[in-house]
């Protein structure tokens, strides 16, 4: 439980403004997309018309005779380069190479001295295609008859990040398998008091960071330099290393600020393809691609899900089993990790003795689908939340009173082998619960809902930092946890500030250049703030150790004798605050102390979970009975962060969660019509717009110091998407007395259940 | 084709082709990236200016159609002297973005409705500014940055 109980921070656990707040709002943070390099060209892409065919030939003289073509990049001009790549599984090629595996694949990139004729060139590239059958659900994929999307055997990636074997390439289109198991389901299922079953469906779904992908790439015999969108700059150096055969010191990737990611630019996207087109024009090359073409290069895993549950008389959960079938699209990219979390993340917070949960993730002809917000938990956590509803309802309980009697208590080991639970959802219920107003009476046509959501933080511990205290006392934090926009640069300054005593805004950051930061796994997760936070604390108390002896020594006295105090250190009647210690050491007013962490999974870090990332939503909402159209009236988030080193930033996480898990719950969807997406367009694609924000919103917190990270803190920011589709069912579902089990709730799917409700009287 | 307009302030002459738009002048000829890109088709509020003081979306409005026109840009808001507009202020203090991606052309239409309207209810905020998506934020913060400025420039009015 918690380490040390602080009650007096001076830095962290405040709002303090964010770091980044000057240049936001004036217009001059730079991303990537207004960086500009010395004789740099422009890339643009042409994509495949084809969900699956045959390339039979690429004929590039028109287009590269165009003026202003430097060059076109094809399959076939990869030679010398490994041109798979994969963090899991090397299953993807940075251009398509003999045959293109969805409609919008890049088949070829034309590099030019602007966008403009980069773009016009792009139609006098003749490709002949042989059209293929092709499977668009995990079901046409599964079926006998299914054409193979990947024929050969891949190689595993080597930072997949879990432990599993990768099944992908193994003669069918099963991209990864996953279960877990325990206790005994049939037997379970045969004694219950009561059980619900079901089929679910979670839609694809599109991040749009409203940044699309963007990438400059510069390759010269000194290496491979990019600037990128990317979240892991690491990951994607890794991937590099491996295109170009490279030791990891000649890759260098510097991630500027990003214009949102909620994990649609984890790992490598573009990196590659922008490189090989600067390998082959031979000078820096920017690829930005416009939001079109990155609604065709990632979006998240849509799932069938299949599940029941089971409880005894008493009203305890005794049983859970599911069926899972996710659509990982034509690449797995991040998939197999999202297939191992939603297998797990089916338990939910709940402590259930007999679970059984078979997962299978596949191949299609459709964009590739890979990390999302919260990747895997939000498909599995509308199963599983709907039916905790479903079943208190069957028994004849109160949700919130059914939830609270089953969920995971802190310090149980709910599941097996994990770290105990390190949150407490009864007070997150009940937070919850008591901001919508829970017990009140409800008007006619309004209904609520009260969800939670525990999830196994993918936040894989492996993280380095540096952190420099300056002759003036000044510090410099070097970090590879890239700024989203969750505020990475304001609460690691806040934990370096806390520890050594020093201001705030005394406190600056490097961030994410693989040249120069030192090593972190990633920017994803929610690990950042437990993982790299616990790093910047460690490192500033290790300059502090340092600082201490260099005042041993300027002092002439034992080390023994000097005694840290706030910003400094004293010994007798001599006092020292960093800037004299480090000055007069050198015995000039320069120099600095460099502070090191390194973190792994060894100690307070060694089992996983580093962190149950758990939250409670509540809402209340009505149906309009006419239209089926859903207005949210009220929505309140409970984020249980262990400690917010910001809690203005960590309520501002999971508002933004909330809001995009209500999208999901009321309209956002990814739609293929055959083998075209037909609303791959923000003109077509809904997104939440102001006008859908609810009419109450109240953002909670729930500090316990429960957490592993520094002064007790843990990952937030995922958690309150997971259970809002599921909440949204719930609330309509006792608003109207229909039970929907597929996301999105659209009005016509509202209304067409009500409709049905009225002719049959029952439940659909 | 020559171009002659006021831009935040300053009179501006440049060379601009018939089919670029606004915002390829401003962030490619004049590097003036604070107008951020993002749908290009005129639904995200993300490269929104102001032309004569009306917001347009800087994606789809041609460069040439400003000519002798008065365009301000996010970089406009700051005083000379570093003093921000009560809107950069309000954002800042209201934690009304994260990734900022959408934050210049926000708070660009923002500035549009408080011209307009110097005290809109939370409903005419909300209506006025539907035309911007934030992904990060779920907008409440930035309603309460909205607010917060307009009640301070009340204050400052009333001086
Ligand atoms: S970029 Fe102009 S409105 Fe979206
Ligand atoms: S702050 Fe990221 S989109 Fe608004």
């Amino acid at each position: 439980m918690s380490a040390e109980k602080k009650p007096d921070f001076h830095v962290v656990n405040h709002a303090v403004p964010r770091r980044d707040a000057r240049v936001k709002v004036t217009g001059k943070a730079q991303y990537v997309a207004d960086l500009k390099l010395i004789g740099m060209a422009y890339a643009k892409v042409l994509r495949s018309p084809y969900a699956h065919a045959k390339i039979l030939s690429i004929d590039a003289s028109r287009a590269t005779a165009h003026p202003g073509v430097y060059c076109v990049v094809t399959g076939n001009d990869l030679e010398g380069l490994n041109p798979y790549y994969g963090h899991a599984v090397k299953d993807h090629p940075l251009l398509a190479i003999d045959k293109v595996r969805y409609a919008g694949e890049a088949v070829a990139a034309v590099v030019a001295v602007d966008e403009r004729t980069a773009f016009e060139a792009l139609e006098l590239i003749d490709v002949k295609y042989e059209e293929l059958n092709a499977v668009f659900t995990p079901q046409e994929a599964m079926a006998e008859d299914a054409p193979l999307l990947h024929e050969k055997q891949f190689e595993a990636g080597a930072l997949r990040g879990f432990e599993g074997e990768v099944t992908a390439g193994k003669g069918s289109n099963i991209c990864q398998k996953h279960h877990i198991k325990w206790g005994n389901v049939e037997e379970a299922f045969k004694n219950a008091a009561a059980v619900v079953e079901g089929d679910y469906y979670f839609p694809m779904t599109y991040a749009y960071a409203m940044e699309a992908y963007v990438a400059i790439a510069d390759v010269t015999d000194q290496g491979v330099n990019i600037y990128s969108s990317a979240q892991h700059p690491f990951m994607v150096r890794h991937d590099l290393k491996s295109v170009f055969n490279l030791p990891v010191s000649k890759v260098r990737l510097i991630v500027p600020f990003v214009g949102g990611g909620y994990g649609s630019k984890s790992y490598t996207k573009i990196e590659p393809l922008v490189a090989a087109c600067s390998w082959k024009a031979k000078r820096p090359v920017k690829l930005q691609l416009t939001v079109e073409e990155a609604m065709l290069t990632t979006r998240s895993d849509d799932a069938y899900t299949w599940m029941r549950t089971a409880v005894d008389a008493n009203g305890k959960i005794i049983a859970r089993q599911a069926k899972i079938f996710m659509n990982t699209g034509a690449y797995a990219e991040n998939s197999p990790l999202v297939v191992e979390k939603s297998t797990n993340r089916c338990v939910g917070p709940y402590a259930i003795p007999n679970v059984l949960i078979e997962n299978c993730s596949l191949y299609t002809n459709t964009v590739p689908a890979s990390s999302y917000r919260g990747f895997g938990c939000a498909q599995v956590t509308l199963p599983g939340e709907s039916q905790i509803d479903e079943l208190a309802a069957k028994i004849g309980k109160d949700p919130y009173e059914f939830r609270l009697a089953n969920a995971a208590k802190p310090g149980e080991e709910f599941f097996p082998g994990m770290r105990p639970f390190d949150g407490t959802l009864k007070q997150d219920l009940d937070t919850a619960a008591r901001a919508i107003g829970w017990n009140t009476p409800l008007a006619k046509g309004h209904g609520r809902g009260v969800a939670c959501s525990g999830s196994d933080a993918g936040a894989y511990p492996l993280t380095s930092t540096v952190v420099r205290v300056h002759a003036d006392g000044s510090v410099t934090i070097m970090t590879g946890s890239t700024e989203l926009g969750q505020g990475s640069h304001t609460v690691l300054p806040q934990i370096a500030a806390e520890e050594l005593g020093v201001d705030f805004d005394k406190v600056n950051v490097v961030s994410s250049d693989t040249a120069i930061t030192p090593y972190d796994r990633s920017t994803g997760a929610s690990r950042t703030t437990t993982l790299m936070g616990s790093a910047v604390l460690e490192a500033s108390r290790e300059a502090i150790q340092q600082m201490v002896v260099m005042a041993a020594d300027v002092l002439k006295v034992k080390v023994e004798d000097i005694q840290t105090v706030r910003g400094g250190v004293r010994c007798g009647e001599a006092q020292l605050n960093w800037s004299e210690v480090i000055s007069k050491f050198y015995a000039l007013p320069d120099g600095e102390v460099i502070g090191r962490s390194y973190i792994r999974k060894s100690g307070r870090f060694s089992a996983l979970p580093v962190f149950w990332e758990a939250a409670a939503t509540g809402v209340e909402i009505s149906v309009d009975q006419e239209t089926g159209k859903i207005t949210m009236e009220k929505l309140a988030t409970v984020g249980d962060v262990g400690l917010a080193i910001n809690p203005a930033l960590a309520e501002g996480q999971d508002i933004g969660a909330a809001t995009m898990g209500m999208g999901i719950g009321l309209f956002e969807e990814l739609i293929y019509e055959g083998s075209q997406l037909v609303n791959g367009s923000i003109l077509d694609y809904r997104l939440p717009r102001f006008s859908d924000l609810p009419k109450e919103v109240e953002l909670h917190l729930v500090q316990n110091q429960d957490g592993v990270g520094p002064y007790g803190a843990k990952g937030g920011g995922e958690a309150s998407l997971n259970s809002m589709a599921a909440n949204i069912a719930n609330a309509v579902d006792r608003a109207t007395g229909v039970r929907i089990r597929h996301a999105p709730l659209t009005p016509e799917k509202v209304w067409r259940a009500l409709k049905d409700k009225n002719i049959q009287g029952s439940k659909v | 084709m020559n171009l002659q307009f006021v831009l935040n302030g300053k009179p501006w002459r440049v060379e601009c082709e018939a089919q670029e738009t606004l915002a390829e002048v401003l962030r490619n000829t004049l590097n003036l990236n604070g107008t951020k890109v993002s749908c290009e088709v005129q639904v995200c509020g993300a490269c929104t200016v102001l032309v004569d003081g009306a917001p347009v979306s800087a994606c789809t409005y041609l460069a040439y159609e400003a000519r002798g026109k008065n365009v301000t840009t996010i970089e406009g808001l700051e005083k000379p002297d570093g003093t921000l507009d009560p809107l950069q202020q309000a954002f800042i203090d209201e934690f009304a973005f994260q990734c900022g991606f959408c934050t210049p052309g926000m708070i660009m239409s923002a500035k549009a409705l408080l011209d307009e309207n110097p005290a809109p209810t939370r409903a005419e905020i909300i209506h006025y500014m539907d035309g911007n998506i934030c992904r990060c934020t779920g907008y409440v913060p930035i309603v309460a940055a909205i607010q917060r400025a307009a009640q301070a420039m009340g204050k400052e009015t009333k001086k």
